[in-house]
């Protein structure tokens, strides 16, 4: 798997099948003579670029839905304000309450282990696991999350991974409470980091920083290294890299299908009517998205597990990704987009601009041969 | 906590209809303003080029810098104005006066040799050599009957682009 491999694959991740997605007209086949009408026309590229203005698929992904007001009428309205004083006056303080005492069991029970016990004692990362694990079901009844799952437990076998959609941080929470699952994460700042590098040490952790051109590769090394070691916890990855807002699933990256083993596809969606679980990262911080989780009636939701699924003979890595994100998405029920969910953060490869110039300048210069 | 676009009112509504001469109707405006919100990310009541080249369907336009100098800073009604001449009941003559302010971004009303140069030269990048786009160029208008050194006036523009395949529609998700 050279270098050079790598970087033309990388081209093809960037390039979504937009002659898919965007209107045909695009792409005249006339051949007649070229004229000065044909030459100055640019009102292809100008719909183009105002459609993408009106509408387009990438922002969708990330648009917020929050569920529909029904408070609209002089008999709902009471009830709905009743209703607030319910999750705010009682199910709130009840669930602060949860926490703190989950908190509490959990630090007295995980310091002590930690600190006191020996590092090499193996009851130790089994305590250790079991307190993480209690700490996520602590989590999930602090917003009275009903999660239903369906399909066959995880095994703890090596040579495996799972991935799954990504919604919010608390995918994490709600797989992790069944499974210890290892991690691959964004470090993020304040009190989530501090959580990050104290406690999640302890099922695994592997970092990356989105920000840094050369990480991908220290990733793709740290993730097979993880793999091969039989007792380290089965790695979860959410090969989208970033939070969709569970409508549609954005373009798998690829480093987790390249690892040489077989991958578990595991799908959830949550229920829209009782709240909106995606995590608006451009909205609000993780802490106020948990606080409005903590304020709603519950979060319900579906977690899948699926066949599990290996690379097929001449199958790319890439064909591979987009195999399993199309079983997630359908299971799930949500649409696929053919974007990159990096775009949040970067502007798109000035090849996929190259390539309508390239359609362009080949079709006038042919129809200039036309006599 | 949520869209802002309820703060539009109806003659908030009236008002850009009318400012955009009745090309879109009352749902769509509604719409667009739905948009202009979720693209207006700090509220700040106009769009900055930033917000719009983060649609990477914009950004990968060959023309997305052109248009960036047209769009940008536009407030609500600037922005439904610019997408009028895409709208159905737009007539050509207002589609190609669009086309042509795309050429004349200095706006003095000519579009000489180099202008259309330049909109060649973002549309074909690499794959034309600048010999072979002047090349084009002269010919075409010489067999148009236009000197190279003559500029282009908007009433060329409707001579030479007012034909029945000139589409340019782009239509208004509405819910």
């Amino acid at each position: 798997m050279g270098e050079l491999n790598s970087s033309s694959s990388e081209i093809d991740l960037d390039r979504p099948n937009i002659e898919e997605y965007l209107p045909p007209d695009s792409i005249k086949e006339f051949h007649e003579k070229l004229r000065l009408r044909d030459l100055l026309d640019i009102s292809p590229a100008l719909t183009e670029a105002a459609g993408a203005i009106v509408d387009d698929s990438f922002t969708r992904c990330f648009k917020s839905n929050p569920p529909e007001p029904w408070n609209w009428n002089i008999y709902l309205f009471p009830l709905w304000c009743f209703g607030l004083v319910v999750r705010y006056g009682i199910l709130f303080p009840v669930r602060v309450l949860v926490l703190t005492i989950g908190w509490i069991v959990f630090l007295s029970s995980f310091i002590p282990v930690h600190f006191l016990m020996n590092g090499k004692d193996e009851r130790k990362k089994k305590i250790e696991r079991y307190l993480v694990e209690l700490m996520c079901s602590f989590f999930v009844a602090s917003w009275t999350g009903v999660v239903k799952y369906h399909g066959p437990r995880p095994s703890m076998r090596p040579k495996q991974v799972f991935v799954a959609n990504h919604t919010s941080m608390i995918d994490f929470i709600i797989l992790e409470q069944m499974t210890p699952f290892a991690v691959i994460m964004q470090k993020h700042p304040g009190w989530v980091g501090l959580l990050q590098s104290t406690i999640l040490e302890s099922v695994g952790c592997i970092w990356f920083n989105r920000s840094e051109a050369k990480d991908r590769e220290i990733v793709a090394k740290k993730l097979r290294d993880h793999i091969q070691e039989v007792d380290n916890n089965p790695l979860l990855i959410f090969p989208e890299g970033t939070c969709v807002n569970n409508h549609y699933t954005v373009m798998f990256k690829k480093g987790a299908f390249e690892l040489g083993c077989t991958v578990c596809p595991i799908a959830i969606k949550y229920n829209r009517i009782f709240v909106d679980a995606f995590w608006n990262s451009r909205k609000q911080s993780f802490t106020m998205h948990l606080l409005c989780l903590m304020t709603s009636w519950a979060v319900v939701c579906d977690v899948w597990y699926l066949e599990p699924q290996n690379l097929r003979p001449g199958e790319t890595a890439i064909e591979f990704a987009e195999r399993v994100r199309d079983i997630i998405s359908v299971r799930a029920g949500i649409r696929k987009v053919p974007w990159d969910g990096y775009l949040k953060y970067s502007r798109p490869s000035p090849k996929l601009t190259e390539r309508k110039q390239q359609i362009f300048a080949e079709s006038v210069l042919r129809r200039l041969e036309e006599k | 906590m949520g869209s802002t676009y309820s703060m539009l009112t109806q003659y908030d509504i009236e008002e850009v209809q009318e400012y955009c001469n009745n090309l879109f109707s009352q749902q769509e405006i509604v719409s667009l303003y739905e948009r202009f919100c979720q693209l207006d990310r700090n509220s700040k009541g106009f769009i900055s080029s930033d917000e719009i080249l983060s649609v990477p369907e914009f950004a990968m336009n060959p023309l997305s810098h052109r248009l960036l100098k047209m769009v940008d800073g536009l407030n609500f009604k600037d922005f439904v104005a610019f997408l009028s001449a895409f709208s159905s009941k737009a007539n050509i003559r207002q589609k190609i006066e669009l086309i042509f302010k795309v050429y004349d971004l200095d706006g003095n009303g000519k579009v000489t040799f180099s202008d259309v140069l330049e909109v060649l030269r973002d549309l074909t990048g690499s794959f034309m050599s600048e010999e072979q786009r002047e090349e084009v160029l002269s010919h075409l208008l010489k067999e148009a009957g236009y000197a190279k050194t003559s500029s282009l006036l908007l009433d060329d523009f409707i001579k030479i682009l007012d034909y029945p395949c000139l589409r340019m529609e782009v239509e208004i998700p509405v819910d």
